[in-house]
């Protein structure tokens, strides 16, 4: 599905990722797991052609899609919730979910977003400045489905976001991961992101600098304490 | 003073704003998709009027004027675009330094082609009279100015307010980085914007050379007043057009016909006064 060989990603003369290597199977959950500032979002600017990788070669359905730019790997099947949400403000809940509507056909159509989100239904006419923060998170996963991707890559989904809420976003990636959908997920959650992944990365510094499944993180107390901070 | 006097200058504000509505509708849509501050915009304004001078003289239609006027403008603004300002993306110094060398270059294209003369674009016999009521005279032609940008506001407006098209065009003013990350082609938005700017301009052009005359140095005259107009309204807002064309058009002739000698002041005093209040503009957000 989505291949990353040796990519090395730049903000003008600042060297962020450096010789990034990895591959997200179909129908494959990848977590990617690291502290602030160490290059995660940078790694999903570079996949979804926002920062396209100075060096390296980022493939996807076996196409080089590395100088892409972003509408054409959406229209092939890629999909981004970013970080922080980026919900159109000055459109309402169904005109964010409308323009993501691309002919692509597939599985999901405005009912069916809705019916996974019940509230954004309820709001539907509202704009999304006026939503909750946990609503428009809804909202960003709604207009990424909308695009009906193969590949979905979610960046931080539960930042910010109460308890209960915070479940329903594992709810939601439970479903999708069932559906069969790839999924390139960062999550600061360690127990979220353990119970979806079926791989995990660490980074540090622009370096994948540990990779297992997500039983042996759980028991490596040493990795955890490194690298994530956790006690 | 009158009541007549008050009720003639705001319909002669109300045209003018009229015709600043059609001029700067384009430029600050053309802002908000692109961050292109388009120093070029009054060109187009100014070689929509040449353009469509050389086309009454030939085919002495007036409608036809409009059409060529404002589809030879489309061609320069796509050409703009496509060929030059793309190759800069994102550089919003150099892209408005080039816009400004496209200025100068078209000032001395039209200087060559039509000389320092000022003319003006004969009307059709239908625009020329005036109507009164009672001692108020209302010409035509300034209505029809009106007409033709209500006709056009509104449907700029159901367009970008009730569309699909138009809701992708606002979530590129939005996030032009996240539109293309839902799969918005922003690039196919972005030309049609400045084929749409530049030929509304031109057809603003042509109109006002109906009564204000075409004549060199009209594209760097007009151009302040729209960038008044884009700025009081807010970057990128089509009813911040609307208001800030028609408060523009007010202030400016009350102010010409209040305080001739200030005119400049009471355009732009309160100008500062709005941005001071709301630095977004009345309608722009941050
Ligand atoms: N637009 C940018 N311009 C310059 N540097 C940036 C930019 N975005 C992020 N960085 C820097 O790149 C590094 C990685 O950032 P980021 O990918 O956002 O990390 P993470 O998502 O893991 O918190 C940080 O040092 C950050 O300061
Ligand atoms: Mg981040």
């Amino acid at each position: 599905m989505l291949e990353l060989a040796d990519v090395h990603t730049y903000y003008g003369e600042s060297h962020v990722l450096q010789g990034i290597t990895l591959g997200v199977g179909p129908s494959e959950v990848v977590t990617i797991l690291g502290r602030n500032g160490m290059g995660k979002t940078t790694l999903m600017r570079s996949v979804i052609g926002f920062t396209p990788p100075r060096r390296g070669r980022v493939s996807f359905k076996g196409d080089d899609v590395t100088r892409w730019p972003s509408f054409r790997l959406v229209a092939r099947g890629m999909a981004l919730v970013p970080q922080g949400r980026r919900v159109f403000p000055s459109l309402t809940v169904k005109e964010n979910l409308d323009v993501a509507r691309h002919g692509r056909g597939g599985r999901w159509t405005l009912a069916r977003v809705l019916e996974l989100f019940p509230r954004l239904g309820e709001r539907a006419r509202n704009r999304a400045n006026n939503l909750s923060g946990g609503e428009q998170q809804m909202l960003a996963i709604g207009r990424a489905l909308m695009t009906n991707p193969d590949l979905l890559l979610m960046d931080e989904p539960t930042e910010g976001l109460a308890p209960l809420l915070v479940r329903e976003v594992g709810r939601v990636l439970g479903e999708l991961k069932r559906e069969g959908l790839s999924i390139l997920l960062v999550e600061q959650n360690l127990s979220l992101a353990l119970s979806v992944a079926d791989r995990v990365h660490i980074l540090s510094r622009g370096q994948i600098v540990h990779s297992c499944g997500p039983g042996e993180l759980r028991s490596n107390e040493e990795v955890k304490s490194r690298y994530l901070g956790v006690a | 003073m009158s009541g007549e006097f008050w009720i003639t200058q705001a319909f002669n504000g109300l045209s003018y704003g009229a015709l600043l509505f059609l001029l700067a509708s384009g430029l600050s849509l053309i802002f908000g998709v692109m961050r292109i501050v388009n120093m070029a915009h009054g060109s187009y304004f100014m070689l929509g009027g040449y353009v469509g001078l050389s086309v009454v003289w030939r085919t002495g239609s007036f409608a036809a004027a409009l059409l060529a006027g404002a589809l030879a403008l489309a061609l320069v603004g796509v050409g703009m675009e496509r060929f030059f300002l793309r190759r800069l993306p994102g550089q919003t110094l150099g892209q408005a330094l080039m816009t400004i060398g496209f200025a100068l270059i078209f000032q001395d294209l039209a200087l060559l082609i039509w000389g320092g003369d000022p003319y003006s674009i004969p009307v059709p016999a239908t625009l020329q009279g005036v109507l009164t009521a009672g001692a108020l005279r209302f010409p035509v032609y300034r209505i029809f100015i009106v007409v033709v940008a209500v006709v056009i506001g509104a449907a700029l407006w159901l367009i970008l307010d009730r569309t699909r098209v138009g809701a992708m065009l606002r979530a590129a003013v939005d996030d032009r980085e996240m539109a293309q990350g839902v799969g918005i082609h922003v690039p196919r938005i972005s030309f049609a914007v400045f084929a749409l700017g530049a030929a509304l301009a031109a057809l603003g052009g042509v109109i006002g050379a109906g009564f204000l005359g075409v004549y060199p140095g009209a594209d760097f005259e007009v151009l302040p007043y729209a960038f008044v107009v884009v700025i009081v309204g807010g970057l990128g807002s089509l009813p911040g057009a609307m208001v800030g064309s028609l408060l523009v058009g007010l202030l400016d002739n009350f102010g010409k016909a209040l305080f001739p000698e200030l005119s400049y002041f009471t355009l732009f005093a309160p100008m500062a006064l709005i941005l001071a209040l709301k630095p977004t503009g009345l309608f722009g957000r941050a």
